[in-house]
């Protein structure tokens, strides 16, 4: 444990310093979880806070990887030091995981962007853990924005995206992506939209049922600001100068508007609550495993006493 | 390493040749035995591989050529991460004939796999190299 701390320690000193491999290691710490992730979340925490985030989220294939390739090498050729979290799903089966967004982002990384890929091995609760710290990792040591790539299909990933500063929801041409999008959850997160593939037929059509939702959304006044809608061409690299302006235009408006201190708020208790369930559900486990099997007491009433039992407790673990 | 921390494996393919076929079966392979493949494609070189390596903390690189540069690639490959500080192994892919294997290991490749190799072997060889990180 004392020599857990000191190389995190170390670690945190070198990556103040700019060292990313540093960097990298505790991305893994966290990604890790447990009492390494701990330490790092404690030492890491003071020191964020100052970066933009991002999520880029969508249907799988809609373009989310060679738009945030673009976003990711512009910011880095002008001054800034963008980090991308590109997050694949991994295999239920087998654990394992093809993490490829790298393949559209050698302009960025070459450009200085900190490119890091992360499956979402399967526990689903680790994902809502593990994202929100290695983020803070990356906000702690100078990277601004960081951006988080996720697909848009399991509840968790959506979550984790629309924990983000500026939620931007991928879609592509066609009737029904945005039909889609809507069924998935996505179109409530959304504070900017992108129809890409927009040299494919079917991109205005896309825009009206964008424009339709959002209209039908404002009506049960839950967005504060209505979302802008971009076209792209991502593969030839047309209207990602909007893309750019919306990403901070909605920046300045959080800003201006009061609205970042909301959104951060909101995502600080959004981790409380991931962390608390976890341990909740650390503790359930093991009390379940350690239960004398007595099918003589109700199943509630020993489940009450459960409960009673852990309010009582004053050391975790 | 913890036992239960998936593998995480950097491959990419050096060369001009142009395809991933047999990168995205290796990959495949490699994911179904539980690893985490960060997956680089085609045209790689060996600043992109290091870098890949430096930002993703990767466990074991696995490169694949199939011209016959192996003997002047590997090494390249293997000599650009000692150079970096990094201590990872790199297996190689592609048709190696017996008479380089002694070479290729003298370079430093911790492994090499044939055309004909499993998916068992495959992972098997990663597995093994990875096992000797820092040995
Ligand atoms: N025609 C066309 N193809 C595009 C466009 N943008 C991306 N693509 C192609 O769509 C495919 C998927 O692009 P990615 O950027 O990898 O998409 P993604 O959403 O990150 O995919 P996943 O991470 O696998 O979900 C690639 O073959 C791209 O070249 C576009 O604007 N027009
Ligand atoms: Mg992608």
């Amino acid at each position: 444990m004392a020599s857990e701390d000191s190389t995190i320690n170390s670690l945190v000193e070198r990556a103040s310093e700019g060292d990313r491999r540093s960097v990298a290691r505790l991305l893994t710490l966290v990604e890790r979880g447990g009492v390494s992730a701990e330490i790092i979340a404690e030492a890491t925490h003071p020191l964020a806070g100052k970066s933009h985030v991002i999520g880029i989220t969508g249907a799988p294939g809609a373009g989310k990887s060679t738009l945030t390739a673009s976003l990711a090498r512009d910011l880095a050729e002008s001054d800034h030091t963008p980090a991308v979290l590109a997050v694949d799903p991994s295999s239920p089966l087998t654990g394992g995981a093809i993490l490829g967004d790298r393949v559209r982002m050698e302009e960025a990384t070459e450009a200085g962007a900190f490119i890091r890929s992360m499956a979402t091995r399967g526990h689903a609760g680790g994902l809502a853990l593990a994202v929100p710290g290695m983020v803070r990792v990356f906000d702690a040591f100078g990277f601004n924005p960081v951006i988080i790539e996720t697909v848009g299909v399991g509840q968790v990933e959506v979550d984790v995206a629309s924990a983000a500063d500026t939620v931007v929801v991928v879609v592509t041409s066609g009737w029904g992506d945005a039909v889609q999008a809507n069924k998935a959850g996505l179109l409530e997160i959304a504070d900017l939209f992108v129809v890409n593939k927009a040299d494919r037929p079917g991109a205005n059509d896309a825009r009206r049922d964008l424009e339709l939702m959002i209209d039908l959304s404002q009506v049960t006044g839950q967005a504060v600001r209505r979302p802008e809608i971009v076209m792209t061409t991502a593969t030839e690299g047309k209207g990602l100068n909007e893309l750019k302006e919306a990403v901070s235009e909605h920046h300045q408006f959080l800003i201006q508007e009061d609205q970042m201190s909301l959104r951060r708020s909101k995502r600080w208790k959004a981790e409380v609550r991931s962390r608390l369930e976890y341990l909740l559900s650390e503790f359930s486990k093991e009390s379940i495993d350690n239960l004398e099997e007595n099918q003589e007491s109700s199943p509630s009433s020993v489940a009450n006493d459960l409960a009673k039992n852990l309010l009582k407790k004053d050391e975790l673990g | 390493m913890t036992k239960n921390e998936p593998i995480r494996i950097v491959l990419a393919k050096l060369g001009l040749d142009g395809h991933d076929r047999g990168l995205k079966v290796v990959a495949r392979m490699l994911r179904d035995a539980g690893m985490e493949v960060v997956y680089l494609g085609l045209r790689q070189t060996a600043e992109m591989i290091v870098t890949a390596v430096e930002q993703e903390d990767a466990d074991v690189v696995g490169i694949s050529m199939h011209n016959a540069g192996h003997l002047t690639l590997a090494p390249l490959i293997v000599n650009a991460l000692r150079d970096a500080g990094l201590d990872v192994p790199v297996v190689v892919g592609g048709i190696v004939p017996e008479s380089d294997l002694e070479a290729m290991a003298k370079a430093g490749v911790a492994g090499v796999l044939g055309p004909g190799a499993s998916a068992e072997d495959v992972a098997a060889c990663v597995r093994e190299a990875v096992a000797t990180r820092g040995k």
